[in-house]
């Protein structure tokens, strides 16, 4: 076995004393170094070659200091926290027509979500080539779960893990933008109304856009009706798709349904909130708040092939055989990723 | 022969600084103010007719100066100052009505330009993003200013129709925002501390002062037929637009927003029409791509630039100022450092 060549990641940050050799970068060619090489970046810019001590560097170069460190953070870290909070405390930020605020979504947001796609639900992300790096594109998927977290995790996985980094404008329904608090952080997040004119406009303005045709019928659908696609709503998805001639992009999403298995509806009481469904799960309203923790299923979320309209024109909006013909394609489409992705799955937990 | 213009409601700020822009324009031959109270402004050669819009005898004003350009800016949004909300009614749709009856009436009127709002489109959960000019009257506003405001077009778009030799405009404007202009919104935001709705952020738009009385003025010189939505560009949350003007927010449970702002109108503090209120929960947003492409008008300042230019007015006592703010942030991280270093020693 050849000796590994050892990189020490803390000390390669940016904001150096001494520069060094960046993380990734490649062994040096020929013969394998039989010792391990000083990380320091020469005066002329070159790798140094001479052999390191125990610290990772030569005895020309010495080592950065180290850096400075406010409780278990780095100070420069700190700063730029505190940087980002004076920025919002004079409101020097940018939200879009829609109330999309990036900044707030990508630096608040995303390192409050993340843990739960990699860790907690440990989201597999299959055919990501599928969706464009830019572009518009409609993200069509699969609802389900009783609370529409699949969206969030769709949403802020495709951010995250997407080499594009892509932020989805999901399309909700009214009833998330009359909730207090909950309406305005769906607006932050850069989410909007499920109605034909958002969707067109931020499809025009070349915006990934997600959909979920099944609406309440999906994510309020119970426990034996698990991963049976509902009805695909009328199809304005696709006529909006068609008539802003864009790809539309099938997504299946196993593992939501387990997040919190419904087994009844408790339709008096729903229609005492207001709620389209009040669901009664194996733990709420049972275990109090405590039944409020979803499941730590396993997620696979997979993009499927890109399904093309602009060959159809936008006129083809108007032609009802075609939308319906179109609308059911796409479903069969998900629903096949979705037998597929649940033949994979080893259990519902792994 | 120039051009000879009646502006009504000539007593109001925004009547007052357009007669003013007109007055320097030598292709404005004759200019003519009407209202029921003396204008607070300079006007140098408008004449100011004291005549009610609501009268038929506004036709023999009209007939008289040979009027062939009326501009209809006498749509009040508060009810406060002319004495309750039924004679606000009556000045808005009854004045427009019969203020339009008489335009019918006369033979050398060719122009015509209306003042709305974007208040039309109302402000719900379930209204798209951001309003164009084609989406108004789904779900036409039941109350107040709102609601004039479509009585108002509705009866100008008539008028359009019945005289068909009459180029009408209608402008649809966001909330006026600058240094000079006095409203409801102004005073809210010019509030010590500004009480918002617990639990919600609406976006707002302005356009501001100057841009209004530009899109005015090139409305009554040249010819725009159509409705167009009179918007800044960029949108601010709430939250955000009080942070700019260096306050703070104070978030009041939705069931007694309505009842604070009742107090407060009572107080003489702020006069927010109730029927308003929506705006500060779901905001609005109109879209003024036809302002910018078939008017041809390019507002000069976005909607931050002309908060900004209203706080520079310096109305009121900021809180949180930009130099303010880089001290605390400064104080913060020199506390914890030192924090930080005093915990390594021990």
């Amino acid at each position: 076995m050849p000796e590994a060549q050892v990189i020490h990641l803390d000390e390669a940050r940016p904001g150096r004393s001494v520069a060094t050799r960046r993380t990734a970068a490649p062994a040096p060619r020929g013969r394998k170094a039989a010792f391990e090489r000083c990380q320091a970046i020469t005066a002329s810019g070159n790798l140094c070659r001479n052999r390191a001590l125990a610290n990772g560097f030569c005895t020309v170069h010495r080592p950065p200091p180290p850096r400075e460190r406010i409780g278990p953070f780095d100070s420069e870290d700190v700063r730029r926290a505190l940087d980002l909070a004076r920025r919002r405390l004079l409101g020097q930020y940018e939200v879009d027509e829609f109330g999309f605020d990036p900044e707030f979504t990508e630096k608040v947001v995303l390192p409050l979500v993340r843990p739960f796609h990699r860790r907690y639900w440990r989201v597999d992300w299959l055919g990501l080539s599928n969706v464009p790096a830019k572009g518009a594109a409609l993200l069509v998927s699969n609802h389900a779960g009783t609370v529409p977290v699949d969206a969030l995790v769709m949403k802020f996985g495709l951010l995250d893990v997407h080499p594009a980094h892509r932020h989805v404008r999901l399309l909700a329904a009214d009833l998330a933008f009359r909730m207090p608090f909950v309406g305005p952080m769906a607006r932050r997040m850069g989410n909007t109304l499920a109605c034909s004119e958002d969707a067109l406009r931020l499809l025009r303005a070349g915006e990934l856009v997600g959909v979920f045709p099944e609406g309440y019928k999906g994510v309020g659908k119970g426990w034996k009706n698990r991963y049976h696609l509902q009805r695909f709503g009328r199809g304005g998805f696709v006529e909006v798709a068609l008539r802003a001639g864009v790809p539309i992009i099938p997504v299946g999403i196993v593992g939501s349904e387990e997040i919190y298995p419904m087994i009844a509806d408790l339709k008096p009481l729903a229609q005492l909130f207001g709620f389209p469904y009040f669901p009664i799960t194996p733990t709420f309203p049972l275990l109090g708040p405590l039944g409020l923790i979803p499941l730590p299923s396993k997620w696979i979320i997979e993009f499927g092939e890109p399904i093309h309209t602009e060959e159809y024109g936008p006129e083809a909006a108007d032609d009802p055989m075609l939308v319906f013909d179109l609308t059911d394609r796409i479903r069969d489409q998900v629903q096949q990723m979705l037998y597929r992705n649940l033949m994979k799955r080893r259990s519902t937990f792994f | 022969m120039g051009q000879r213009v009646m502006i009504t409601g000539i007593s109001r700020h925004l009547s007052a600084k357009l007669a003013q822009r007109l007055e320097g324009d030598p292709a404005i031959e004759y200019l003519i103010g009407v209202d029921t109270e003396e204008p607070e402004y300079d006007l140098e050669r408008t004449e100011f007719v004291r005549a009610d819009i609501k009268n038929p005898l506004i036709l023999k004003v009209m007939e008289t100066a040979e009027v062939d350009t009326l501009v209809h800016l006498n749509v009040i949004a508060t009810p406060t100052r002319v004495g309750g909300r039924s004679a606000m009614k009556e000045i808005n749709v009854m004045g427009s009505l019969q203020l339009l009856a008489a335009a019918h009436k006369s033979d050398r009127l060719r122009k015509v330009v209306v003042k709305s709002t974007t208040a039309i489109y109302g402000a719900t959960a379930r209204d798209p993003a951001v309003f164009a000019e084609s989406m108004a009257m789904e779900s036409a506003p039941v109350t107040g200013y709102a609601k004039d405001s479509v009585e108002v077009e509705q009866a100008a778009r008539d008028f359009g129709r019945r005289r068909k030799d009459v180029v009408t405009t209608i402008l649809r404007f966001a909330n006026f925002m600058g240094s000079e202009i006095e409203t409801p919104l102004t005073r809210y935001f010019s509030l010590p501390v500004v009480p918002t709705a617990m639990g919600y952020d609406p976006r707002i738009q302005f356009v501001h002062e100057d841009d209004a009385v530009e899109v005015l003025r090139r409305a009554t010189v040249e010819d725009h037929p159509g409705i167009y939505n009179v918007a800044a560009d960029g949108v601010l949350l709430l939250s955000q637009a009080i942070r700019i003007c260096g306050k703070f927010a104070l978030p009041v449970a939705l069931p007694l927003a309505a009842p604070l702002a009742g107090v407060m109108r009572r107080i003489g503090l702020v006069d927010f029409p109730r029927d308003q209120l929506q705006f500060l929960v779901y905001g609005r947003v109109a879209d003024n791509a036809r302002m910018k492409h078939r008017f041809g008008f390019h507002p000069a300042y976005t909607t931050r630039e002309a908060l900004e230019e209203f706080v520079a007015g310096q109305r009121f006592q900021r809180f949180v100022t930009p130099e303010r703010a880089e001290r605390w942030q400064q104080d913060v991280y020199d506390y914890l450092r030192r924090k930080a270093r005093r915990e390594a020693e021990v």
